[in-house]
């Protein structure tokens, strides 16, 4: 705990927050939104980040990019933002909201989900272009989409899907149900999943790699609480929880 | 015999028998809530007695009850019993001509026969103009011909009447009451009502219910002349007094004695009863001193326009004076009085 | 009624709380409007995944309006005509589709009809396939309409009483044509306001539909979860096509009502 809170201090005063530092403001509330495929690792850095922060409650939301910029846009009270790629951060930097510039902090590719019983035989990209495979994929519009369609162009398979789903999460609740035959979702979402679902690689994935880019936002309240929150994110701390689930660096 | 039943209902206390003859046409009357409209329901098929047996016209309406052999009960539209109620209940979004032919086209007549016998049926109750309107677009003396149409047009084998002139104005209802008596000729009907003049001029008999049970039956001249309950007499218009016979008249529960002319003998002590019309008895403040034999006691109640007469009420019984009559005896309710009546008005009989 | 009479009984303050509530439903429709970019917008709703979409949402609410009366007419009819023990209880649970939240009736149906569900895996054995085909749709839509026609019709049956009925069993009809001739003309009014209910609650119906059929253009991506996903990129088609979807609830129930009245 003391060893936690000396880093912190180290961090802190190496991006020359003046004096307020750990001992933080008391009653305070920081709102960060992140994207969905965040969920476990940034509630985990939530903690950390409260314990050493006396009196500040960490509250997230998350959900889609898109989403969430869409709320920043119409003056939802967020202090920090944590994207999925970084064309959604480049929108809410484009809508004046982001302060500074953003960091990348982590990076994902794509995987094969499939049920644990893997009943359609699933070993490959190509299998999931055969028409008896129910392939359910992200739709487009959100970032695990377009990485799909990356990977689709790069490796010239064409994936006829019998859904398009609107978050990563959908897509996962569909093949750990056995509604679908195979899934496209993130590394980290496979791992997340556990016995759930069975994962399977493959090499085309690398085409398409989404960065996650973490900003504060202009229109917070706690400015100085919101850097420190990225600088834990970006930092150790932040890598090792990140990599434990699966992410690779940005 | 047209209609035969016998029927228990145990839930509203009713345990009735009843015979309506093939051009009969008979009237159930009786004080509300006696069971007239169930005994309706029972025969229609609207209401399913706890026992009985009822055929018409040799078709076993239901057999019901432990000792019945094997329990049968015909729903409403498999027994050719057409019902008419005070409302005439046509169906709103049919005119009145398709209304008419309801009936035959529901036992599988195609439209076009199902009207003809419709119109001919609205002639019979002077009702053809009609024929196109809406019920909607019709007053109730109106309505109350096409629902008799409607009826007679489904070729019932019985028809009930349930009240079918209470709900119209007094001045229409003549007039549907002698189109009544042109069409239920020949026919086999039961009519409920509590007018004297429905029963007179379109019943051939008269049952009368009480409380779930029938307390008299027979021709309607001889049960409105000669009422043996209440209800009968009532009616009538008449005074009874019901008791047991004693010499030449009847003595009450309550020791009341009234002394008439028997036509037919009647036993001493046997069950009986004593009827005088009310125009026959006289209303004296003190007791008269003079011929007639019967002086009875008894408060006024209420005074009520009677023709050109008073009819002053006392408990059970009437009697009709003129009003200077009233005037010169400052009679009003409350006053204890004496009515008097010759044994010559008053008809002894037995129950 | 006279130009000049007064309506008895209404008291003047109910016309506040009255156009309190009428605002709080226009207000936010007038926002859309606001917010609709003119210029784009011909362009906006007729572009392929638009059409597809309203086309779809179209199809398939007429379908499910239609599976909503062949079997809420007669549910109705059940409910309201007749008495038997833990009537009260089956009402409730017939009901339930009201109240639960639609993502939850969307896990439901998957439960059931889903290929690893109740009836789902005997369907798939038999070559019917309902998971993420237009079908799943349709079920979706029904399931969540249902009870709104069932609980109109059940009122009004309620109401018109069994007089006529009773008349008409007189008359010698069977009980079949007494329900065809004499129950549904009397209660066409409730039927078709239950009809018009169920038809704009599955237009609007995405909950059970994203989770049970999925999201595929021209196959079970209707209008709502059109608009749903162009909210991902273009907030400006995501408006117009609310529009749309508000002008054409708007037509259907007018359409309705003056069909009724006349």
């Amino acid at each position: 705990m003391g060893g936690a809170a000396v880093v912190l201090l180290g961090t802190s005063a190496g991006c020359g927050s003046g004096p307020e530092g750990a001992a933080g403001t008391t009653g305070t509330t920081l709102t960060v939104y992140a994207a969905s495929s965040l969920t476990s690792t940034f509630t985990e850095l939530g903690k950390r980040f409260e314990a050493s922060h006396d009196g500040v409650t960490v509250s997230f939301s998350f959900g889609g990019s898109s989403d969430l910029v869409a709320q920043i846009d119409q003056g939802a009270p967020a202090d920090v933002f944590a994207s999925a790629d970084t064309a959604t951060m480049d929108r809410a930097v484009a809508a004046d909201a982001v302060e500074g510039d953003p960091v990348a902090f982590a990076s994902n590719t794509l995987e094969i989900a499939v049920p644990p019983d893997n009943p359609a035989r699933v070993t490959s990209l190509q299998d999931l272009a055969e028409p008896a495979t129910k392939v359910v994929v992200c739709a487009p519009e959100v970032p695990c989409g377009a990485a799909t369609q990356k990977v689709e162009e790069a490796s010239k398979v064409d994936i006829e899907p019998v859904s398009e789903e609107q978050a990563v999460t959908d897509v996962l609740t569909k093949v750990e149900s056995g509604e679908a035959d195979a899934g496209l979702v993130y590394v980290t979402d496979v791992q997340a999943a556990g016995d759930q679902v069975e994962g399977v690689t493959f090499p085309e994935s690398s085409a398409a790699v989404n960065t996650y880019p973490i900003a504060a936002l202009t229109d917070s309240r706690n400015a100085d609480l919101a850097k420190q929150f990225v600088d834990l994110v970006t930092g150790s701390d932040g890598r090792s929880v990140l990599a434990d689930a699966g992410f690779a660096k940005p | 015999m047209a209609l035969d039943l016998t029927a228990t209902v145990a839930d509203r206390g009713l345990d009735v028998t009843l015979t309506v003859g093939d051009r009969e046409v008979v009237a159930l009357i009786g004080p509300n809530g006696a069971g007239k409209s169930t005994v309706l329901s029972v025969i229609a098929g609207l209401l399913r007695p706890d026992a009985g047996h009822s055929e018409l016209a040799g078709r076993v309406l239901f057999s019901l009850g432990t000792s019945a052999p094997a329990p049968t009960c015909l729903p409403a539209h498999d027994r050719g019993v057409a019902m008419l109620a005070q409302e005439a209940l046509l169906f709103p979004h049919l005119t009145a001509l398709d209304n008419v032919a309801f009936g035959p086209r529901s036992s599988g007549r195609g439209r076009r026969a199902s009207r003809a016998i419709a119109r001919r049926w609205l002639a019979e109750v002077d009702a053809a103009q009609y024929a196109d309107r809406r019920p909607a677009e019709l007053s109730g003396g109106q309505a109350q011909r096409i629902a008799v149409a409607r009826a007679l047009a489904a070729d019932p084998a019985l028809l009930l009447l349930d009240e079918p002139m209470a709900a119209l104005d007094v001045a229409v209802a003549p007039a549907l009451r002698q189109m009544l008596r042109r069409v239920l000729v020949d026919r086999a009907a039961v009519i409920v009502t509590h007018d004297v003049l429905d029963a007179l001029l379109l019943a051939d008999r008269v049952v009368v219910i009480e409380d779930g049970h029938v307390v008299e039956d027979g021709p309607t001249a001889q049960v409105l002349a000669g009422p043996r309950s209440a209800f009968a007499a009532r009616i009538a218009g008449l005074n009874m007094v019901r008791g047991k016979a004693e010499g030449h008249g009847v003595r009450s529960p309550q020791g009341q004695y009234v002394e008439g002319l028997a036509e037919v003998p009647v036993e001493q002590g046997s069950n009986a009863v004593a009827v005088f019309r009310p125009n026959a008895v006289g209303v004296y403040v003190h007791p008269p001193g003079g011929s007639p034999r019967n002086v009875l006691p008894a408060t006024i109640t209420e005074l009520e326009p009677h023709g050109d007469q008073v009819r002053v009420r006392a408990a059970d019984l009437s009697a009709d004076i003129t009003p200077a009559a009233v005037a010169d005896l400052d009679l009003a309710p409350g006053v204890q009085v004496v009515f008097a009546v010759k044994a010559n008005e008053v008809a002894v009989y037995p129950a | 009624m006279g130009s000049g009479q007064r309506p008895v009984g209404l008291p003047g303050w109910v016309f506040v709380p009255a156009a309190v509530g009428a605002v709080f439903v226009l207000l936010p429709l007038a926002a859309i409007v606001a917010r609709v970019d003119w210029e784009d917008f011909v362009g906006l709703v007729t572009s392929d995944s638009s059409q597809a979409a309203l086309a779809l949402s179209l199809r398939t609410s007429a379908t499910s309006t239609l599976l909503c009366i062949v079997f809420g007419v007669p549910m109705a009819m059940v409910l309201a005509r007749t008495s038997f023990p833990g009537q009260q209880v089956l009402r409730s649970l017939v009901l339930l589709p009201l109240v639960l939240p639609p993502v939850v009736g969307g896990i439901a149906l998957l439960y059931t009809f889903g290929r690893r569900g109740v009836l789902g895996s005997t369907l798939e054995v038999l070559g019917l396939q309902v998971a993420f085909s237009t079908a799943a749709v349709v079920l979706a839509q029904t399931f969540v309409a249902l009870p709104f026609l069932v609980v109109s019709l059940e009122g009004a049956l309620r109401t018109s009483g069994q007089r006529y009925e009773a008349v008409a069993a007189t008359l010698g009809a069977r009980p079949t044509t007494v329900f065809r001739r004499v129950t549904l003309p009397l209660v066409l009014p409730g039927l078709a306001a239950g009809a018009v209910l169920s038809f704009a609650r599955s237009l609007g119906e995405f909950g059970a539909t994203i989770t049970f059929a999925g999201s595929l253009q021209g196959v079970t991506r209707t209008l709502p979860l059109e608009i749903y996903l162009q909210r991902e990129v273009d907030a400006d088609a995501a408006v117009a096509l609310s529009l749309v979807l508000v002008v054409v609830a708007v037509v259907v129930i007018g359409l309705a009502r003056g069909g009724r009245a006349a």
